[in-house]
């Protein structure tokens, strides 16, 4: 099967304009990526664990709610306990039993799935800042860190691979048992079927329904525990609200994802970049120019690659090309101060952007969608 | 003889349905058994429940003389009993081998099931590679896929749903092959079809339900098709008259028309050329996804082309809509008829005024004129026979055949100057194909241009003034039906045009 290549051109050029920049500031690229990957940390849990759901055939848009509560249970859970590990499985827990919920009402009682999703995110959120107003302005245990004997003292590659917060370590384990679990078990193969064509699963006498359970609940507990990651490593603090919206980001790296656990972490690493340095360019002094250079080189670059693949240029080609360097050369000769927020806008804006990229190509995402996406499954007979 | 499987008195009711009412018959090893019946005689349930899937409210099913219990597909296939479904059970994203591996009980590793697939393929001469993704492959090495995905896990009683409904006749000779091999080995097979030829060529005995019913059993080969056909229905049937056809003034053009397929699995139509007269019967023949969904959606408005690539009667529609088309006269009737042809949670009503507004005038300012609209439904279930409560009756509780003649009903009594219609008899039973060919033939009698995309040959055969195949997205140039063996027909359907013709030329 012939792969597409755009998407990880992509991804690359964005990497390495970011590595770029950084570097072009001043910035430590080793501490940086240090960094990134705490950001990236909730995003890829929270994202892993909803592409599972989705391989299943069911559209959960709860994530933001399930992290959230995650978020505020492992939160108190460490602060009443003083261990951050019992934190973490209570943040679990409870992403899993609120992802229950949405699970027997869409599986069980066949309800909308969006509708149900929006409801469990907007009552995560409610819930979580009911449970944590005595919580607000509290400091957590702190968080183990791992810094593995001998390999972590390598230079360049040790900091950046073995000297990382447990949690960080646990999502490493998560991503490869996913891929393992999907595409090398026959429980994955199980899943993957029924999410591709729920009636032939059922012919074949599989418990369509309670597999999807089973999935929804490891979706809310990978949800649950990147909420936890988020106020007892990433903050570490709870404020009400304090997910800003990462739910809805894990939603779109997901399909930027493809459905595929390899490009799923690559894009939690690449949105984790763009949200630390947001904050880097933020003290650096940066003009937004350089973003509209930036959106203008993905562009370019995705056009470029497919033209390429396929063997005829796109007539947009050209012209995005010529933006690219006519922005860069504007903002090199024009340097303007930007406002903080617009800064502050560039993960939401790169979602996006990176959403509208990739389906444009349609016929390649759809191939990797599971087909039974968000249909509700009817137990005839 | 002793009977390898026997059934009881099965009864199962559903709300409303009697699906199966004291049902008792026997196969014995080695037997080819058809299952004979009317849509909804109860044949889909009955076997559903021999499989598993359907718990029977009473009766009794025996396996060598042992009570049959099945609790789902899983106990059934412990016990011996495989199905190949109608509509497949595959998943189109995966390929052979983890689709044959979802369908056993305790699959082995990857190298060893390939080389199982491989050997049991090459033992019954079903050629299927383990490696490839289902959703690239034909229908006919789909059905493969499923047969192999049957052997493999030695069954004693194989059950087949339709299985030759959708095959080239090669294909069908092929596996009729397979299945006397299997037959002979001593596997009891129960067939349903509702191609009576193949049954009395194949079937060694035949059970004939009506209405959840065992009304008469029989061996196939000591009786006709016609016979068999009026044991199945309790009628006699009336077919259309053959009809002079001298083909009147162009009314639809389609130049050179090429579209890109818009979904993974999908076909790309390839310059298609087509030319539709006054009064003709169009016959397009092919093995389903060779892009007739593509030439339907095509022809309908729902895909969009460029103008002057279709051309009704002088005028460039190409880049027009449904409803545009409709006013002009293009009037279709798609293929799925709950879901794109009839909304089932509507009323006939409410269906009749989605696709006849406009030439029917069934609004004024926004406002439905819901008198007009239901004697125009009124009109349509009394023309054409279709059984129900009234026009108030939701789409979705009327049986196949019955929403079947409502939705192409619907289309005629609209007076199109072009109607094209897909699959316009696909399960549907005999007297009411009877009943939509027949109006089909009254339509272009009167002079519109009728293009019929159908996968069986014989239906296209009987009614289609010209005929043409369409095969991997591209359309033959259109023969008078007649002119071609069904055996040439067949090989152009599989892909070897080019066969065909020097055969035809030896």
């Amino acid at each position: 099967m012939k792969t597409s290549v755009a998407p990880h051109a992509v991804t690359l050029t964005a990497i390495a304009a970011l590595v770029v920049f950084a570097l072009a500031n001043g910035l430590n690229p080793v501490l940086l990526t240090v960094s990134i990957t705490v950001a990236a940390t909730p995003l890829l849990l929270a994202a892993l664990g909803e592409m599972v759901v989705e391989k299943s055939g069911v559209l959960n848009l709860g994530v933001e709610g399930m992290m959230i509560i995650g978020a505020i249970a492992g939160f108190a859970t460490a602060v009443e306990t003083g261990s951050p590990m019992i934190g973490l499985i209570a943040a679990a827990a409870a992403g899993a039993a609120l992802s229950l919920v949405f699970g027997f009402l869409t599986q069980v009682l066949l309800s909308n799935q969006v509708a149900t999703g929006l409801a469990l995110t907007l009552f995560g959120l409610g819930l979580a800042a009911l449970l944590g107003q005595s919580y607000a302005g509290l400091k957590p245990p702190s968080f183990p860190h791992l810094d593995i004997p001998l390999v972590s003292d390598i230079p360049v590659l040790g900091p950046i691979l073995f000297a990382h917060d447990l949690l960080v370590y646990i999502t490493a384990l998560i991503l490869l048992g996913t891929a393992w679990f999907l595409y090398r078990t026959r429980a994955g193969l199980i899943l993957r079927a029924v999410g591709e064509n729920h009636d032939a699963a059922h012919a074949l006498g599989y418990e369509v329904i309670r597999i999807r359970l089973a999935a929804i609940a490891f979706g809310g507990a990978c949800a649950g525990l990147g909420g936890a990651g988020l106020s007892l490593v990433r903050v570490p603090q709870w404020t009400e609200g304090m997910t800003a919206g990462a739910g809805w980001i894990a939603l779109a790296i997901v399909v930027f994802g493809s459905w595929r656990p390899g490009r799923v972490a690559l894009g939690a690493f690449l949105f984790g970049g763009v949200t630390i340095l947001q904050l880097n360019l933020q003290a650096a002094n940066l003009t937004a120019l350089w973003l509209l250079v930036l959106g203008f080189l993905l562009l370019a670059t995705h056009v470029t690659v497919r033209g390429l693949t396929t063997g005829s240029m796109h007539r947009s080609m050209l012209p995005l090309w010529a933006a690219t360097l006519a922005s860069a050369a504007w903002a090199l000769a024009a340097p303007v101060s930007i406002q903080t927020q617009y800064l502050s806008m560039t993960p939401y804006i790169c979602t996006i952007i990176v959403l509208v990229v990739m389906s444009a190509d349609r016929l390649k995402a759809n191939l990797n969608a599971p087909a039974s996406l968000g249909r509700v499954f009817f137990r005839t007979g | 003889m002793s009977a390898l499987l026997s059934v009881e008195g099965l009864t199962k009711a559903y709300p409303g349905v009697l699906a199966n009412s004291d049902i008792s018959f026997e196969v014995a090893p080695g037997e080819v058994h058809a299952l004979l019946g009317e849509n909804g005689a109860g044949k889909s349930t009955l076997v559903k429940t021999i499989y598993g899937l359907v718990t029977p409210d009473e009766g009794r099913m025996f396996i060598d003389g042992t009570l049959f219990e099945p609790r789902g597909p899983q106990a059934a296939r412990a016990a011996g009993v495989s199905m190949v479904f109608q509509h497949f059970s595959l998943f189109e994203a995966l390929n052979v081998a983890e689709n044959i591996a979802l369908g056993m009980a305790n699959p082995p590793g990857r190298q060893e099931l390939s080389q199982k697939i491989r050997d049991i393929a090459n033992a019954y001469g079903l050629s299927v590679d383990p490696d490839r993704l289902v959703g690239d492959l034909s229908v006919g090495e789909r059905q493969r896929v499923e047969i192999v995905r049957c052997l493999l896990q030695k069954p004693r009683i194989l059950i087949m749903d339709e299985p030759t409904s959708v095959l080239t006749p090669q294909e069908v000779n092929t596996l009729f092959t397979t299945l006397r091999k299997l037959s002979a080995e001593g596997v009891a097979i129960l067939y349903i079809s509702h191609k009576l030829e193949e049954i009395r060529a194949l079937c060694d005995r035949a059970t004939i339900l009506r209405s959840g019913r065992v009304v008469g059993a029989c061996r196939p080969a000591e009786k006709t098709a016609r016979q068999l056909a009026e044991m199945m229905i309790g009628l006699e049937l009336t077919r259309p008259l053959p009809r002079l056809f001298t083909p009147g003034d162009p009314l639809l053009k389609i130049r050179d028309l090429t579209v890109p397929a818009s979904s993974p699995f999908g076909t790309t139509l390839k310059s298609i050329d087509l030319t539709l007269h006054k009064g003709e019967v169009l016959g397009i023949a092919g093995v389903a996804g060779n892009g007739q969904d593509e030439l339907m959606d095509v022809l309908s408005g729902e895909t969009r082309v460029k103008g002057d690539a279709i051309r009704l009667e002088q005028r460039e529609i190409g880049a027009l809509g449904p409803n545009r088309r409709r006013m002009l006269g293009l009037l279709a009737a798609p293929e799925e008829r709950l879901g794109h042809a009839a909304a089932g949670d509507m009323s006939l009503a409410d269906n009749a005024y989605l696709t006849g507004r406009k030439r029917q005038r069934l609004d004024y300012r926004g406002f439905i004129k819901k008198a007009t609209t239901e004697n125009f439904a009124r009109a349509i279930v009394s023309r054409f026979d279709v059984r129900t409560p009234g026009v108030g009756t939701l789409a979705r509780a009327l049986s196949g055949g019955n929403l079947q003649k409502f939705v192409i009903g619907r289309e005629i009594m609209q007076r199109p100057g072009v109607l094209v219609v897909n699959q316009p008899t696909w399960g549907v039973d005999a007297h009411a194909a009877a009943t939509i060919r027949t109006a089909l033939r009254d339509l272009a009698a009167e002079g519109t241009g009728v293009l019929i995309i159908s996968q069986d040959l014989d239906e296209l055969m009987e009614i289609a003034d010209m005929f043409a195949v369409l095969e991997s997205g591209r359309l033959t140039v259109p023969q008078r039906t007649g002119s071609l063996t069904i055996e040439e027909i067949g090989l152009m359907m599989g892909g070897s045009t080019k066969g065909a013709v020097q055969d035809a030329h030896a």
